[in-house]
């Protein structure tokens, strides 16, 4: 029996699109708003501080309604005419190389149109109340808003080379957000951190549509991906791997994983935000977006099923034994776009569930790290977790819908994780059963961290510090979390409610229905059976026990997690050691040879002169005799040369 | 009387002179061996002219003359300094103006 009626439609997804009428005009609009609320709250400075944050919020929401009225506009649409394109101007005009600055609205564009401001707007709204202490609150809005305007630009955009651009932009808000408090120098650090690991990746994007000119004539998606089946498997692998490595570096994939921990430095909304429901999905957008690449290069393919899952089970890994409740949720972040990118290199059979568990992620995800904002309001910005303990006595609302989070993550049904998730585990076995398997273990750890999670936040005795008195935190924060929350419980099965997102997503990303050799129920109670033993070990080992104060010395698995499982030692030892000793090589090379050489010259003639100088020693004599033996010299030159 | 003869002469004569010039000190005896150089070079200059039968060895002679006695006006006064300022008019004492 399928469940699903594409299953016979073509598997790879169309890229044709008419240009925007009507209200598809209003494109650009959806950049503007946020982009006009940055410029105002970074321009007129201090001026604002007073209402400027209520301008972002603003800003971000009329983002929103417009994204929903096209939205609605779109559904009126049949399926295969849902693609709008936006000339806005040319951009680059080069003989024939031309790039013109286009927008673009699909049905992929859109539901990441709707998850960004719908969840931006949210967190807008949150971080009024969040950072309502901080004298900087302005400044906050101001880079929020433009995160929102290069995110939009980002998922937008109908070149790679636009694309770039939003994709540049994401990485500046990143970094200006991590650094928000650049007076603390772990902060500082870890937003250049941040910003040096992508640009790893984001040399990998250049190369790519470099690639892309070089073997299409082309960047746009049409031209791009409408010509891909005719490329050679050779350049198609290529680009692939090098948008891989953009993905990697974006998505803090394996092996440029290691600034997303660190970047937990920033304020929680951003967190939320940018570094678990938005940007960091932005891998998966690029791959799912570039499927005709990929779905023409198997070996790419391959590359990026092996990166998802690695990072999905280190991911998982870190996030058991991080004590810090933001780096444990950063930890699961990794794995779940993990999950993503390994459903996105699964092909035609993948892509529609990687955008999915992408939208449920964004969700659950958003709800936890908003839920870790309230907990570390209520508790004097203490992130320990081991200094938590107890905290569903007086935070009810907060333990609610945390508790909805952590059951979207963990697959229980009806939450949406259960959904996305489990379509995922359905692809992979689908794909193969050792891929499946990963993705098994995987939402079994997945179950033991979060239950560790939460059993020490909110479970167990009080191990608060003396100082700390827990309150809940206000309703300006509590209703976005809230909403997500119902969000996380409902979307679900909203979204795969008659395969609506799939027959949604199928004309541009393409869909395959995946076969299993076996029924599809043993895999879904097998999975759910895994997952609620995981979840019970978690519960007897940090619910039943105490909580040490300090963390035990553990055993040596844990260790590795706890150091990001050496990630940053493998970094400083591979790149950063012989890069200084490179580094420091050509600086001996530069001050001894090259300069050596220049140096020496000057002083071989130096010393000469200061040699030849004292033939000029002041007795008449001397000179005498020299001029007598030149005369000789001259005269006997001549009678020579007579003879 | 052969010609030659009296290039001999002045070449011996220069030579004395040029010897003179380069090993002793005073000032005054190597000025009377540059003298005496100069009027080797006069007698070469003479004895060319006979042996040639023109006359342009002698005119050169009458310059060399000239410049001789320009050059020991110049010289002797500066010999003259040299001597009231340092009391001596030994040339090797007379070295400041060096490297």
């Amino acid at each position: 029996m399928s469940p699903f009626s594409g299953a016979l439609a073509p598997a790879a997804g169309e890229i044709s699109a008419r240009t925007a009428s009507g209200s598809f005009t209003q494109i650009w609009l959806l950049i503007a708003l946020p982009l006009l609320g940055a410029a105002i709250l970074l321009l007129l400075g201090r001026r604002t501080n007073a209402w400027g944050h209520w301008v972002g919020v603003l800003m971000s929401a009329g983002s929103f309604a417009i994204a929903v009225s096209l939205f609605l506009a779109m559904r009126q649409e049949s399926g295969g005419n849902r693609a709008f394109t936006q000339h806005l101007l040319q951009w680059i005009s080069v003989g024939t190389f031309q790039v013109p600055f286009d927008l673009r609205i699909d049905q992929l564009s859109m539901v990441f149109v709707l998850l960004i401001t719908g969840v931006g707007t949210l967190i807008h709204i949150y971080s009024v109340g969040y950072m309502s202490h901080d004298h900087d609150r302005r400044r906050f809005f101001g880079y929020l808003n433009l995160f929102v305007a290069a995110m939009l630009l980002l998922v937008l955009a109908d070149n790679y080379l636009v694309l770039y651009v939003g994709w540049e932009g994401v990485g500046l808000a990143s970094y200006l957000l991590i650094g928000f408090w650049f007076y603390k120098e772990t902060a500082a650090v870890a937003a250049k951190k941040a910003f040096v690991v992508n640009r790893v990746g984001d040399v990998g994007l250049s190369v790519a549509v470099m690639l892309m000119f070089v073997t299409f004539g082309s960047v746009t998606f049409e031209g791009v991906l409408g010509n891909a089946p005719k490329a050679s498997q050779t350049s198609l692998t290529l680009i692939g791997l090098a948008l891989l490595l953009a993905a990697c570096g974006k998505s803090a994939q394996f092996p440029l994983q290691s600034w997303l921990l660190d970047a937990m430095e920033g304020p929680t909304p951003v967190s939320a935000l940018i570094h678990a429901a938005t940007m960091v999905t932005a891998g998966v957008y690029l791959i799912a977006r570039s499927n005709a690449i990929f779905n023409a290069a198997p070996t790419a393919q391959t590359a990026v099923i092996v990166i998802g899952a690695i990072t999905l089970i280190m991911g998982a890994i870190i996030g058991c034994a991080k004590d810090d409740i933001k780096k444990a949720l950063a930890g699961s972040t990794m794995s779940q776009i993990g999950y993503m990118v390994l459903a996105a290199g699964l092909g035609p059979i993948g892509y529609v569930f990687a955008i999915f568990h992408l939208l449920t992620h964004g969700f659950f995800k958003a709800t936890m790290f908003l839920g870790a904002g309230s907990v570390m309001h209520g508790m004097n910005d203490q992130v320990n977790m081991r200094r938590f303990g107890a905290l569903r006595t007086v935070m009810v609302l907060t333990t609610i819908t945390f508790f909805a989070g952590y059951l979207a993550i963990l697959g229980i049904p009806p939450f949406a994780g259960f959904y996305s998730k489990d379509k995922i585990i359905e692809s992979a076995f689908a794909h193969s059963t050792l891929v499946g398997l990963v993705t098994l273990v995987g939402a079994a750890i997945t179950a033991f961290y979060m239950t560790r999670l939460v059993a020490m936040t909110f479970l167990g005795k009080a191990r608060w510090p003396d100082d700390a008195h827990p309150h809940e935190s206000p309703a300006m924060m509590m209703i976005p979390v809230s909403i997500l929350a119902v969000l996380s419980t409902v979307s679900g099965f909203l979204l795969l409610n008659n395969n609506w997102i799939v027959n949604w997503l199928e004309p541009v990303v393409g869909f395959e229905e995946p076969v299993l050799g076996f029924n599809v129920n043993i895999l879904q109670y097998g999975t759910l059976a895994v997952v609620l033993v995981s979840a019970a070990l978690g519960y007897v080992l940090y619910a039943r026990r105490p909580v040490p104060e300090v963390a035990p010395v553990g055993s040596l698995l844990t260790q590795a997690a706890r150091a990001d499982l050496y990630g940053d030692a493998v970094n400083e030892a591979v790149f950063m050691r012989p890069g200084q000793y490179l580094t420091r090589f050509l600086v001996w090379f530069d001050s001894r040879v090259v300069d050596g050489a220049v140096n020496g010259t000057a002083a071989l003639l130096g010393g000469l002169s200061g040699r030849a100088r004292r033939t000029q020693n002041g007795f008449t004599r001397s000179y005498a005799l020299t001029m007598l033996g030149g005369a000789a010299l001259v005269i006997a030159a001549l009678v020579l040369v007579r003879l | 009387m052969n010609p030659a003869n009296y290039l001999y002469l002045s070449a011996i004569l220069f030579s004395i002179g040029a010897v003179g010039v380069l090993v002793r000190r005073n000032a005054i005896v190597m000025f009377m061996c540059v003298e005496l150089m100069l009027n080797a070079c006069n007698l070469a200059f003479v004895s060319f002219s006979r042996i040639n039968g023109n006359l342009d060895g002698q005119v050169i002679a009458f310059f060399v003359m000239v410049v001789a006695a320009a050059e020991v006006v110049v010289g002797l006064a500066i010999i003259m300094t040299i001597f009231r300022t340092r009391r001596s008019a030994s040339v090797d004492e007379a070295n400041l103006l060096k490297y």
